[in-house]
């Protein structure tokens, strides 16, 4: 029998008011699966995986990680999430913190580490990600693309199942995009499962496994890199991505 | 009409100031109106037909020396009711702002409690709340209640004052912006634990400053309580203004209070400024435009 996926999500729909934002989504994601979404502003996609971390309340469909749905009646929400790191556009660091603390708090309050044992596997991950020298210093003093690598250890600190990434490179200055895509990259190589929704259409050519193209609330199309970049079937596939050659972004 | 910049006019050449200081000419202005104001003030006062009554019974000096230190020594009374009534303010305004702060459908009747003692006691004076305790609940006589006019007057200032602190509390945690929370709640911490954490320490540094603003008022509401019967530095100077029927042991009462609040006043002018330099002060080498709106969110 084949393992349980990371991810299995079926029939999933979310209104806000009046508004359907996701209309019936099924996806499964394997793990150490790679999935990108891509899609135009409002299709969903930050919705879909705010969905999937439990941020939004689900209207209906079901939300499995590994074996567990989490979205059936009286599961502890704070436990699913713990499992599944979130990343988000604007980092949303502690401002108050220093780095470290920034990455120890969840470890230390939610996991109950001990302080020691919470900072030592901090400090190896801002090694890693080579943020070791700025694990004292506040948030502010960082820049975009250092802020947003700390939002990553942060996350991984958790030591998620699956990491979400909403559009992360969005709010950075475009010459720190670079660094943050690399450690995305380190941490594919790794095999972590990440949905990563993006408006970087190379980046998800280079890393993804998957790109699942969301149009209107639903998936219009999907499939591996090369055939949706290269030769779309479905039409609303071609002409997004025809805006995004127009607009010199491929 | 002609169209070409050489027609028009040349702005003067601007003088040029180091930007904070004051020129010699802004200075003998400023000193020569403040002058001008308090002489004309003090010329109409001094000249007032009841000037010298006023000043012997005010202004006295030996009536000052005299009483100075029975009344001073009677402060700390007050500085232990504004001492303990702040720690109590502190900390039950912070399980208000908190109760009313909680979200869902649950905690609808606790809100409305919350909300329904902060409304209650803004709106009831302060002084009758101190009158109510301090002489209505001892009134009642049950054998195991305090009548100690001290006890009632901290209780009264804490019930009163928490109303206010708790407000202030509010606009703290309200400002410091969702993404905090939910940044938190995706890392696995509960409501409770990314207020604790994340959301009241950043709300707490924000409002210190009208903290300290509310802790002035409190200093200065604890002469209240001598209504009910402490014998503190406003009853003090009662007394003695009643045994020499003069009213300079009052102004003996004013100065002590203005000695103690304005150098509070100044040091929470000197927080704000410190607050919002921290805020705007220059941000470092490399830092992105865009990455700065991290802080305060959007």
């Amino acid at each position: 029998m084949a393992p349980p996926a990371a991810l299995a999500i079926s029939g999933l729909w979310k209104s806000f008011g009046a508004n359907d934002v996701l209309r019936g989504i099924d996806l499964v994601v394997a793990e150490h699966e790679i999935v990108c979404l891509i899609g135009a502003s409002g299709s969903g996609k930050s919705t879909l995986l705010r969905c999937i971390n439990l941020t939004e309340p689900v209207d209906d469909g079901s939300v499995r990680i590994g074996p567990d749905e989490i979205t059936a009646p009286g599961v502890d929400v704070d436990r699913v999430r713990r499992r599944i790191g979130l990343v988000f556009q604007a980092y949303n660091l502690f401002p108050h913190m220093s780095v470290l603390d920034n990455v120890t708090v969840a470890p230390r309050r939610v996991l109950r580490r001990p302080r020691g044992v919470a900072e030592r596997a901090a400090d190896e991950l801002l090694k890693r990600f080579g943020l070791a020298d700025k694990r004292a210093d506040v948030p502010d003093r960082l820049s975009g693309g250092q802020q947003q690598r700390v939002a990553i250890v942060r996350a991984l600190a958790m030591e998620p199942d699956l990491l979400l990434l909403d559009e992360v490179t969005s709010a950075l200055d475009p010459e720190l995009v670079a660094e943050v895509l690399d450690v995305i990259s380190g941490l594919a190589a790794d095999g972590m499962t990440m949905v990563i929704a993006t408006h970087e259409m190379s980046f998800a050519r280079d890393i993804a496994d998957r790109v699942v193209f969301l149009d209107d609330g639903r998936i219009c199309e999907e499939g591996p890199p090369e055939r949706i970049f290269s030769a779309p079937r479905e039409p609303r596939t071609r002409e997004f991505l025809q805006r995004i050659i127009d607009a010199g972004r491929l | 009409m002609s169209g070409s910049g050489a027609d028009l006019p040349v702005p003067p050449p601007r003088v040029r100031r180091a930007p904070g200081r004051v020129s010699g000419r802004s200075l003998a202005i400023a000193l020569a109106s403040t002058a001008a104001v308090f002489g004309a003030l003090a010329l109409a006062v001094v000249n007032a037909p009841g000037w010298e009554q006023v000043r012997t019974s005010f202004l006295d000096g030996d009536n000052f020396v005299r009483s100075a230190p029975g009344i001073v020594g009677h402060f700390g009374v007050n500085v232990r009711l504004f001492l303990i009534a702040e720690v109590l303010i502190l900390g039950w305004g912070l399980v208000l702002a908190v109760l009313r702060s909680v979200p869902g459908p649950v905690f609808f009747p606790v809100r409305l409690l919350a909300t329904a003692y902060v409304d209650l006691f803004r709106a009831i004076p302060g002084l009758l709340v101190i009158f109510v305790l301090g002489l209505g609940v001892p009134g009642l006589r049950l054998p195991w209640v305090p009548n100690d006019p001290f006890f009632w007057g901290v209780v009264a200032l804490t019930l009163v004052y928490s109303a206010y602190v708790s407000e202030v509390y509010r606009a703290g945690i309200e400002s410091i912006h969702p993404s905090q929370a939910a940044a938190a709640r995706s890392l696995g911490m509960t409501q409770l634990q990314a207020m604790r954490h994340v959301v009241l320490p950043q709300a707490v540094r924000r409002v210190v400053p009208p903290l300290l603003n509310d802790f002035i008022g409190l200093q200065k509401d604890t002469v209240l309580v001598s209504f009910i019967g402490v014998v503190e530095i406003f009853r003090q100077s009662q007394i003695r203004q009643a045994a020499s029927f003069n009213f300079t042991p009052y102004l003996v009462t004013a100065l002590v209070f203005i000695v103690l609040t304005i150098p509070l006043a100044r040091l929470t002018d000197w927080l704000v400024a410190r607050e919002r330099d921290h805020r705007h002060g220059p941000a470092p080498a490399g830092g992105g435009r865009r990455g700065r709106l991290v802080g305060g969110g959007r």
